[in-house]
């Protein structure tokens, strides 16, 4: 029985993958200019979904079915788009522009993820971004240098982070109440702030930005995409690191216990406060460079709310990916193409901007709302832990 | 004569919790826990402004005028009212959407789910309201009124709806669908009201709405910032106690929140509830938005959609409350008086800046939900202070109250 049903899993995943590519070989660099290929490839999608959900694979089979008819739509139309208009949305810049917007959402998701799988819920995230993108600009500014930004972005996260743990961990308070409470306190505390030490509104010092790799080494100069921030960089590390962090060492295995059983860590002498602490400071910490790449290490500056909810969408990536860096990883990859996409597609179709610019939030809606149902959370998240 | 000190205090921990909460849930019905977490929010906002170089009093007392708090005492003892009357009717019709959209967040709350997108949802009622006092010339006043609440009621509970959907059949979690709702539709209301948007006004160069008809505006009461909102907030926070404390969907809806497990064993169908709870929950919050275009806005500028957070205030407002119409009421009140008093327009710069002054509001905001959500820390801070007391009554070796 198991066999039968994970045979229908790989047919439906066929059935995704042939669907996406419908749509995908009409694109550039492909630009396959006949009906038949989207045609083909995106109906042999909605069949194999439909086998699949005739054999009682409802979720896959459904979102194959989705995604075949999307792809024959999607196929179709790009037929009739003018090709230069399809090259100039589609382009390489559109890989770095995805990067540079998930680089943000990935480094608070991995934050996310360390905080959630110790058992404690970070809706804070946001705040702690934007306290990060504050305390780097300040910093940044008051030493002149882009390591010194980067470190006080770190330590102010840390710290929020630290506020969000005594009232989640010690205080036992609702972690979604005090996770906002910690939005909004950064949002009044950045704004105070940013209008009491620059009155002008923009501060007249330079902001050292972060360097891009080869600006910081020169002989990197040929990997491509050396034109991407160092912080961009950093994040694959970072990204890498939670995973082995995680999943092949024993931090990463109390990390876990404590989240998914704190009693059962306690007895055996696990201190579960000790780990819900450290990881939710990792949390604020890893949110906090997140902020600072939005700030330090992509705009140069700092504006008020300038987070607009990214933190919210990375805690989306975290569901989406499981609580698992690499999935959340890839998550945070769809999102920033939903950014990235924005600018040229406004650019070129003449969509109104506003509306284009939905189109993040509404992809990280139907994510949520397509996958959420499988996508099973540590067990004693959100639960505050009562030592005995 | 000697006195026998009385036995050295335990040290203040936070032991059993059950028995203490209880009592603490069994006082704080009262005043108790969101009085102090106010003054200790107001205290530590107090600590930065002094810490930035201002005077905390001085800065209050003129937030404390500008909201026009000062009316009362003034009208007693027979003072010029003018001035601070208008500034008490501004943060009583600042009052109106916060109470309604507060009750949002209360009234889903009580079972057990976490509305975040009263922004949203406020904004789909509006634009819903809009719609339908831009139209539908010439219906009596009494009637268009009606049918913009209507509408605007419906708009929300449309948008929170959605997410109780999602909730319910796919078990989305509503704090993220709920914010997601909130940019998209603070985008799209963007889109509709842009240049060339599809409901921009009649005036070609801005990006701003038709403005209601004159059938469709709500009543003055107190002339001439007062309108009748604040009379239709006061009725809702009755509805909303009957329909939670009197009803079956109320009594549904509360089991939920208090153990949805339980519920479930009991019949009570819980994936309903939770959609029924988001919909009315987006009801309250859509009503927040109809009362702020029928009595104070008329019409919508493209650029509120960046500006106005009220239902994001009203978070911080339901908290307060504790989720009772009564607290609610109180809540609502000292945080619009809050923000009306930081406004630029009745905010001496001399005394503090305005633009600062917005966000200590906020920043207060932010420590009355980590205080009032963190009632544990009340209570230790109350027994630190009884413990203290008896440290200084020793060397003096007077009798410690017992």
């Amino acid at each position: 029985v198991i066999d039968r049903y994970r045979n229908f899993r790989t047919v439906a995943s066929v059935g995704i993958a042939l669907g996406v590519a419908a749509f995908i070989l009409t694109l550039p660099p492909f630009t396959i200019r006949t009906t038949l290929i989207p045609i083909i490839f995106g109906l042999a999608g909605l069949a194999l979904g439909l086998a699949a959900l005739s054999r009682g694979e409802r979720r896959l089979g459904g979102f194959a079915v989705a995604i075949g008819f999307l792809g024959t739509i999607g196929g179709l139309w790009a037929q009739g788009v003018d090709q230069d208009t399809l090259e100039a949305v589609i382009t390489g810049g559109l890989v770095a522009s995805t990067l540079r917007f998930a680089t943000p959402l990935a480094y608070a998701a991995m934050g996310g993820i360390f905080s959630e799988r110790s058992g404690v819920v970070n809706i804070g995230l946001e705040g702690m971004m934007l306290t990060g993108a504050f305390f780097a600009v300040w910093g940044s500014i008051w030493s002149g240098s882009w390591v010194v930004g980067v470190l006080t972005a770190m330590i102010s996260g840390g710290l929020l982070a630290l506020i969000h743990g005594v009232f989640s961990i010690h205080l036992r308070a609702d972690q979604i109440v005090s996770g906002f409470a910690v939005n909004l306190l950064a949002l009044g505390l950045t704004g105070y702030l940013y209008s009491s030490i620059y009155p002008d509104g923009t501060p007249t010092e330079k902001v050292d930005r972060v360097p891009t790799l080869e600006e910081a080494f020169g002989f990197l100069g040929w990997v491509p995409g050396a034109d991407l921030s160092l912080l961009v960089w950093a994040m694959f590390l970072v990204v890498i690191l939670s995973f082995v962090v995680l999943f092949k060492t024993p931090i990463g295995l109390r990390i876990r216990s404590v989240g998914e059983h704190p009693r059962a860590a306690d007895t055996v002498g696990i201190s579960v406060y000790g780990v819900r602490y450290a990881a939710v400071v990792t949390s604020g910490v890893l949110a906090a460079l997140g902020g600072a790449f939005l700030s330090i290490g992509f705009t140069g500056r700092f504006a008020e709310n300038m987070t607009s909810g990214r933190g919210y969408i990375a805690l989306a990536a975290v569901i989406f990916g499981k609580w698992r860096p690499g999935w959340a990883f890839v998550a945070t990859l769809l999102f920033g193409f939903g950014f990235a996409l924005a600018i040229p597609l406004q650019r070129e179709a003449d969509i109104s901007s506003n509306l284009i610019s939905t189109l993040p939030y509404v992809l990280t809606l139907i994510a949520v709302a397509g996958v959420i149902g499988r996508s099973i959370p540590p067990a004693a998240v959100g639960r505050p832990y009562v030592k005995q | 004569v000697t006195v026998t000190p009385p036995a050295p205090a335990p040290a203040p921990e936070i032991e059993e919790t059950y028995s203490l909460r209880s009592t603490l849930y069994e006082r704080s019905r009262g005043f108790f826990v969101p009085f102090a977490a106010t003054v200790l929010a107001f205290f530590i906002g107090g600590l930065v402004v002094l810490i930035t170089g201002h005077n905390p009093i001085t800065a209050y007392r003129a937030i404390f005028e500008g909201a026009g708090f000062n009316w009362p005492y003034q009208w007693l003892t027979g003072q010029d009212t003018t001035a601070s009357g208008r500034d008490l009717q501004q943060t009583l019709r600042a009052a109106t959407p916060l109470i309604l959209a507060a009750l949002a967040v209360a009234f889903s709350f009580r079972c057990g789910l976490f509305n975040i997108g009263g922004q949203g949802q406020y904004w789909v009622g509006f634009i819903f309201a809009l719609l339908v006092g831009t139209h539908l010339e010439g219906t009596p006043r009494p009637l268009h009124v009606t049918l913009c609440i209507l509408a605007g009621i419906l708009g929300g509970a449309f948008w929170g709806g959605i997410a109780g959907f999602l909730r319910a059949t796919v078990g989305a979690h509503e704090v993220i669908t709920t914010i997601m709702l909130n940019w998209i539709a603070i985008y799209v209301g963007k889109w509709l009201f842009e240049l060339d948007g599809p409901l921009q006004g009649a005036a070609p160069s801005l990006p701003r709405s038709e403005i209601i008809n004159d059938s469709a505006i709500l009543w003055i009461i107190w002339n001439p910032y007062l309108h009748a909102g604040i009379l239709i907030a006061i009725v809702v926070l009755f509805i909303y106690t009957l329909l939670l404390n009197r009803t079956t969907l109320g009594y549904e809806v509360r089991a939920v929140g208090f153990n949805a497990e339980a519920a479930r064993y009991s019949g009570i169908g819980v994936r309903k509830n939770y959609f029924l709870a988001l919909a009315i929950s987006g009801a309250f919050a859509g009503l927040a938005g109809t009362v702020d275009l029928v009595g104070v806005k008329h019409a919508v500028d493209q650029s509120d959609f960046d500006t106005n957070f009220v239902a994001f205030t009203a978070i911080a407002v339901a908290l307060l409350g504790r989720n009772t119409a009564v607290g609610i009421f109180f809540a609502g009140l000292l945080f619009a008086g809050l923000s009306v008093g930081t406004s630029s327009r009745n905010l001496d710069p001399e005394i503090f800046e305005p633009a600062l002054a917005t966000d200590l509001a906020t920043m207060i905001q932010a420590l009355v939900i980590f205080f009032v959500g963190a009632d544990l820390l009340i209570v230790y801070i109350w027994r630190l202070r009884r413990h203290l007391r008896l440290q200084r009554a020793q060397p003096a070796e007077e009798p410690a109250p017992s």
